[in-house]
């Protein structure tokens, strides 16, 4: 009964380590802020812990660098199993503003496996709140990929391997509209 | 002592209140001059590019993958949402929405993509938005079908990417530079 209740009061109760891999300090005060009782995350269970081997979610923050990008790949193999990864802030992201300049290696993906992405630069405390929220399942997550095209363009650039020839034209048959 | 100090914190207390957010169940506004997600507005785009130049982070990437079709993509991954691209942009269509809720869990959630036509220039051959869908009709070889056989028909055969003859076609316009 103890197990039982244990296990839903303390379910999805994330313990946080909080990895900087060479950022500018700015996305680590926002996650500090977080923690802060203004926006208190510990109502969701969420507490920080000082080592990866306690931790169930490293949020990692800075790109991964060339001295350092060993290290998070350690910290990340000592944390224990069930593990989830949180890129916060561009750089981590996506590598930040210097992502081809020779000590950045580029995003943190490219060390350890990334789970959830909060862009932004830094993200606000609401958007890291909300990253966080996404991951419980307590919110849906509200972007999606944007495509737009001002006209369909007879060539098919995108399928070349439909393309065929004939009498010394070439015919792509297999467009569905005319 | 000790106790009257532990009252006069707790009544410290008290006259607070309550001063957590209650965040994710309750949407939380931000500031008028906010710089969120940028927007790309594909109707008033003209496919200048200025925006690709301006990126800090050079994210915005351009590709023309024909004389007539200019694709412009936002990657949004490690955008630092400075504004640059709007402030930059001529017909004002990019805007920094007030959008920060970008968490996901997949990074390519967060890129838009255009598919922008340009017609091209008679004199100089190089590209231009077309103004109206009427000229777009009236371009040389927009339309060259076979009719009788229901078929499209193509009179350049450079999207044929297996064979070795082919040239790209953008070398079939001769650009001069002076």
């Amino acid at each position: 009964m103890l197990k039982n209740l244990c296990e839903k009061m303390f379910g999805r109760s994330l313990w946080v380590y909080h990895a900087n891999s060479g950022g500018c300090n700015g996305c680590d005060i926002e996650v500090l802020n977080v923690l802060t009782p203004y926006y208190d995350v510990e109502r969701f269970g969420i507490k920080l812990v000082g080592s990866p081997r306690h931790a169930d979610v490293m949020l990692c923050q800075g790109p991964a660098m060339r001295s350092t990008g060993q290290a998070l790949k350690r910290a990340y193999d000592a944390m224990p199993a069930p593990k989830l990864v949180f890129a916060i802030g561009s750089c981590a992201c996506g590598g930040g503003m210097w992502f081809d300049s020779y000590s950045v290696l580029g995003p943190v993906e490219k060390v350890v496996p990334v789970n959830y992405y909060i862009p932004g630069c830094p993200p606000r405390p609401e958007a890291i709140i909300y990253g966080v929220a996404v991951a419980l399942g307590l919110v849906d997550k509200k972007v999606a990929p944007v495509e737009f095209k001002q006209i369909e363009f007879p060539i098919p650039i995108y399928h070349p391997d439909d393309l065929r020839r004939d009498h010394g034209m070439v015919v792509y048959e297999k467009l569905k509209q005319v | 002592m000790s106790v009257l100090s532990k009252l006069e914190e707790t009544l410290i207390c008290l006259k607070a209140g309550r001063v957590t957010l209650p965040y994710p169940a309750q949407a939380r506004p931000v500031p008028e001059n906010f710089r969120g997600r940028p927007i790309f507005d594909a109707t008033k785009c003209i496919g200048c590019a200025g925006c690709a130049n301006n990126c800090p982070a050079r994210e915005i990437l351009v590709f023309d993958v024909c004389q007539e079709i200019r694709i412009l993509q936002y990657l949004g991954r490690r955008c630092t949402y400075c504004g640059r691209c709007a402030d930059v942009c001529p017909e004002k269509a990019i805007t920094m929405s007030l959008e920060f809720e970008n968490a996901t869990n997949k990074i390519s959630d967060l890129g838009q993509k255009l598919d922008l036509f340009m017609s091209t220039c008679q004199r100089c051959g190089r590209c231009f938005k077309g103004a109206a869908a009427l000229e777009e009709l009236k371009m040389k070889g927009y339309r060259s079908d076979d009719i009788p056989h229901e078929r499209w028909i193509y009179r350049a055969d450079a999207f044929l990417q297996n064979e070795p003859e082919n040239e790209p076609i953008v070398e079939d316009i001769q650009i001069e530079l002076d």
